[in-house]
């Protein structure tokens, strides 16, 4: 072997096998490789093939399978199917199934619903623009009053930019999803609105409820976070953090500690959305909400959404703070982009409505000190206790002990809302969807109408009736103290009587030959 | 040319497989895009990104003004509010032909319509208004079909007169103290107008959707969802929690395999049946223009005892000898489906949404409704202007004009997409569909033929990514019944000569029968956890 091919190495040890080895080995050599080679290019073992159903099988599930209905059967006295009809205007006088009661249910905290302003400013658009928008923001359906309404916000909240939605719901709920996304970490209030709640949920974070109110559990949370931060720096650089709370809660009626959420907003670098449905046009000198309330600089929050759906006595909703995050909205808020714009003549409702706000900034005190009036002569109602603050301008009843069932304490208030409206106060129970709450409230009575309009008279009315429906159903009261009608205040006396509809007037003497 | 009706041979392939279920002719097309259209398309996006980069180097170094809003100094160390990505698409390509979008005009939104004028200065970022109004803009854009968007009249008359009785709002939800006479009275009429057993209105069209889905189905049910349905659709579906699977878009295959999938395999890693299955599909695809296949739709859904819901967002008013939708349409009943969704901002020239069905469904959606318990109803005069429109639709107003209306829009339909694929422009969609998509394609021509428009009075929509694919930019007509043939005939004739300008005629009449575009069998599939 001079010279050494390499070929050689491969070729003599098979011509070596090939002369020694008995051909039966050769043989089972051989079906051995075709074994492996088969093993190798086979299909990858899959176990659902190995199941696999015959078409007639497969048509035998179909057959069999049985789905629910689409929906379950409603009882057909679920209190909340049978809605209460109002005939006529949704204003301070207003006829609940052919009866006519004083309204304290609906938000219209401003009395502008019927002002007569507000009517004509949209009517005056109505002529100009007809009812709908027929199109999106984006395609054709922004109109000059829109832009106007926007800027009027933004000048009315002092902020740079704001943004409206067509309806209230979807403002918060769209609002959310904008920034938060998969991933993100939402510390919300456990007592947040339903509107909160979806939006929370379409936008797939990461969510932190804490106590109500409870800056303490906050923090704790904050702080966990934090920690957690530290081990994984990384993720922490791209992990958006966010604080969801209401400046006046819908569910509570109180208002959350706003100077002590900024501290921790800045400890902690986490940005706030405030929902203020509630407080807008409520709380603070001017009505501009929780932030006037407290003295806050509104560019420490960096948004601030709010419905037009309760002082403003419109529809819709809006969105205001800095430029640099509200115009996001502008391509990324679902309910903005996809939906139909606002009706052009809710729009100028909005404005004359704003307008009157801006020109009479003492509204705004007549309101609380409606409403603390209110909240003071509710006190001390056996059964019965006020939840929430005294210048809430929606107070919430609640049962002071359960009698036992969230079932019987709902059916228990009901008939106090019955009573109220049989004697001419329309109240309303607070509704939630139970299975879908997160946190439920426990069942309540929700006077809203706290009107700056309604004359001092009813502030005397109202907790009168309210008493007497605990008399009546006084199965769960201990003692009850009905003033007796010379107690009252004199001026009192004297607003009533200047209140001069009969219905009310007629309410009234059945009250003192009642007692 | 083509002088005959196209022979669109999806139509003809169809029957041959369903024909029994079609009582007319379906003529639906969506004709390639040409090889070479499409690879410009992406070397323009390329060019764009590019320059984008350029850009965005050029302003990091500060050789270029930085226009974007900015972070508050306090704020500067926080987590950054925004993804890079999104940003760069919004500052190098939205931002080019941003005046595209959000024209704002000033009158009805009728058949003609004002625009403020508007410049910039510093290449869209911001706006001035000159104060000058551009008057009788022929309107392609808005949802207008029946032309019920107008100042005066007897609708207007109705809603004013409710206005000045009610006032705008309500300021309180269906459930509390929010359900006026004048919803119930709307709702009587809908159901009649739907012929359902009864039916609910809500104040958005959009949350119909959003909020009404999830109190159908939750954890354990299935929902197939057509791959092209609407924003809305989505999210309700992405809220109720339940398993969401997409088929292809109004390929009745793709939808039998994941029925007949879904109920064979069960639920994933539990094994369990599903509790029910929701399909959900829309009468009128918005950006496609293409309708429903709804008697195969029906078929499938009672062969595999799924549940229907339909939103006739677009359709309501717009399809139907006498605008009952694409229900009417098909010659089918209403009994068939089970959750008939639609809106009013359409065809009605007002706002809101409904729901119509069985009165088991509506009983149930009065209690559990989101928008029931947690929404403001909706505006009376809104509402008046509904009921006005819709009895006006209906006959009932004692004229003709409503049946003439829908009549009206079905001529108009015909002769404007005849007239556009004569001139051969790619449409899409459904021959008698009022929504009217002429491609584009590139992103350059987006807002070229939007100013080209514009600049011969004519106020068209164009779309791009990311509401169409990324190649599949288009510029979008909605027909109304308002439009006279004079009008529509100036609209041709300007859109001949912007197709010429821009070469816009990409069609070369080869149609491509839609089952024979690619099917492919992977399913996107996603679950809540």
């Amino acid at each position: 072997w001079e010279s050494f091919l390499p070929s050689q190495v491969l070729v003599q040890p098979v011509q070596l096998i090939c002369l020694y080895a008995p051909a039966y080995h050769l043989i089972l050599e051989g079906i051995l490789i075709l074994w492996i080679i088969r093993l190798l290019f086979s299909k990858t073992y899959k176990l659902q093939e190995r199941s696999d159903l015959t078409p007639k099988e497969k048509e035998e599930l179909i057959e069999e399978w049985q789905p629910e209905p689409l929906v379950p059967p409603v009882p057909k006295d679920h209190p909340a199917l049978n809605y209460n009809v109002v005939s006529g205007p949704p204003t301070h006088i207003i006829t609940v199934n052919g009866k006519e009661c004083i309204n304290f249910a609906s938000f219209n905290f401003l009395g502008l619903l019927d002002n007569e302003k507000v009517k004509s400013a949209a009517q005056a658009s109505l002529k100009k623009y007809g009812v709908g928008t027929c199109g999106p923001r984006g395609f054709y359906g922004t109109f000059d009053v829109h832009l106007e309404l926007e800027e009027r916000l933004a000048k009315f909240m002092r902020t740079e930019e704001a943004i409206i939605y067509s309806y209230g719901f979807a403002t918060i709920a769209s609002a959310i999803p904008a920034y938060s996304k998969r991933g993100d970490i939402v510390f919300v209030d456990e007592a947040a609105c339903f509107a909160i709640q979806k939006g929370l949920q379409a936008s797939r974070s990461n969510i932190k409820l804490f106590k109500h109110n409870d800056m303490a559990d906050l923090e704790r949370l904050l702080k966990e976070q934090e920690t957690e931060d530290q081990k994984n720096p990384r993720k922490a650089r791209v992990t958006r953090r966010f604080i969801v709370v209401e400046g006046l809660y819908m569910n509570t009626g109180d208002v959350c500690p706003l100077p002590e959420l900024i501290k921790l907003k800045y400890k902690y670098k986490v940005r706030i959305f405030l929902e203020e449905s509630l407080s807008f046009g409520v709380l603070g000198e001017h009505g501009r909400g929780i932030t006037e309330h407290f003295g806050i600089n509104i560019d420490d929050i960096d948004l601030i959404s709010a419905n037009m759906e309760n002082s403003l006595a419109s529809i819709g909703g809006f969105c205001c703070g800095r430029s640099f995050i509200i115009d996001h909205q502008r391509l990324s808020g679902q309910g903005y982009c996809f939906s139909a714009s606002l009706p052009p003549l809710l729009a100028a409702a909005a404005i004359e409505a704003l307008n009157i706000m801006e020109d009479n900034p003492d509204i705004f005190q007549t309101l609380r000190a409606k409403c603390e009036r209110i909240h003071e002569l509710l006190q001390g109602i056996s059964g019965l206790k006020v939840v929430g603050e005294s210048f809430s301008p929606a107070l919430h009843l609640q049962l002071e002990e359960s009698c036992g069932s969230r079932e019987n304490d709902v059916k228990l208030l009901k008939r106090v809302v019955d009573y109220c409206m049989n004697s001419g106060i329309a109240l309303t129970q607070a509704r939630y969807l139970e299975k879908e709450e997160k946190c439920l409230p426990p069942p309540r009575t929700r006077t809203g109408q706290i009107c700056i309009e309604l004359d001092c008279c009813l502030g005397f009315l109202f907790p009168q009736i309210i008493r007497m429906s605990v008399l009546h159903y006084s199965d769960f009261t201990l003692d009850i103290q009905v003033l007796p009608l010379m107690a009252l205040k004199p001026d009192w006396v004297t607003g009533l009587f200047q209140y001069g509809t009969n219905a009310v007037r007629g309410r009234m003497l059945n009250f003192g030959t009642g007692e | 040319m083509l002088s005959e009706p196209l022979p669109c041979s999806c139509g003809l392939n169809h029957i041959v497989h369903n024909g029994g279920l079609y009582k007319r002719p379906f003529n639906e097309a969506f004709e390639e895009t040409p090889m070479l259209v499409a690879v410009l398309t992406y070397v323009g996006y390329g060019v764009l990104t590019l320059f984008g980069y350029l850009r965005d180097f050029m302003r990091q170094w500060k050789i270029e003004k930085c226009q974007n809003a900015t972070e508050r100094e306090e704020q500067k160390d926080f987590v950054p509010l925004y993804q890079d990505f999104e940003n760069f698409y919004n500052r190098n390509l939205y931002m080019r032909i941003r005046d595209s979008w959000n024209r704002p005009i000033c009158s009805v939104p009728g058949a003609k319509v004002d625009m403020m004028e508007r410049v910039s200065h510093d290449y869209n970022w911001t706006f001035t208004y000159t104060g000058r109004v551009i008057k009788d803009i022929i309107n392609m854009g808005s949802y207008n079909y029946l032309g019920f968007a107008q100042k005066a009249g007897t609708c207007q008359e109705a809603a004013a007169k409710v206005l000045s009785q009610y006032g705008a709002g309500v300021c309180s939800t269906r459930q509390e103290m929010g359900n006026l006479d004048k919803h119930e009275e709307l709702e009587k009429l809908v159901a009649r107008f739907l012929g359902v057993e009864s039916a609910m209105a809500y104040g958005m069209g959009f949350a119909t959707n959003s909020m009404n889905i999830p109190a159908l189905v939750g954890k354990g049910c299935l929902i197939l969802s057509d791959e092209l349905n609407h924003a809305s659709l989505v999210l309700g579906a992405r809220l109720s929690g339940a398993t969401i699977r997409i088929f292809k878009h109004n390929n009745m295959q793709s939808l039998e395999k994941l029925l007949k999938d879904a109920i064979v395999h069960g639920q994933p890693r539990t094994r369990r049946p599903w509790k029910k299955i929701l399909i959900l599909v829309e009468g009128i695809y918005s950006m496609e223009g293409s309708i429903v296949r709804l008697p195969e739709v029906i078929a499938l859904k009672k062969k595999y005892k799924s549940y229907l819901y339909l939103d006739e967002a677009h359709s309501i008013g717009a399809l139907g000898p006498s605008g009952r939708g694409v229900v009417e349409y098909f010659g089918l009943s209403p009994e068939d489906v089970d959750v008939m969704m639609g809106t009013f901002t359409k065809s009605f020239g007002a706002a809101g949404g409904y729901i119509g069905g069985k009165k088991e469904l509506i009983d149930y959606l009065r209690t559990y409704s989101h928008s029931a318990v947690y929404a403001t109803s909706l505006s009376p005069p809104v509402v008046e202007q509904i009921i006005t429109s819709m009895k006006c639709i209906m006959g009932e107003d004692g004229t003709n004009v409503g049946k003439a209306r829908v009549q009206q829009l079905a001529e108009n339909t015909r002769y404007f997409r005849r007239r556009l694929k004569e001139m051969g422009f790619i449409i899409y969609g459904n021959e008698d569909s009022p929504v009217v998509p002429l491609m584009l394609y590139m992103p350059a021509k987006i807002g070229a033929f939007g100013r080209e428009m514009l600049k011969r009075n004519i106020g068209v929509v164009v779309v791009g990514f990311p509401a169409t694919p990324i190649i599949e930019s288009r510029a979008r007509f909605c027909l109304s019944a308002a439009h006279t043939k004079e009008m529509l005939d100036t609209a041709l004739k300007e859109i001949n000569e912007v197709g010429d300008l821009l070469q816009l005629k990409y069609s070369r009449h080869r149609l491509v029968p839609l089952l024979d575009r690619p099917f492919d069998e992977t399913t996107y599939e996603e679950t809540e956890d």
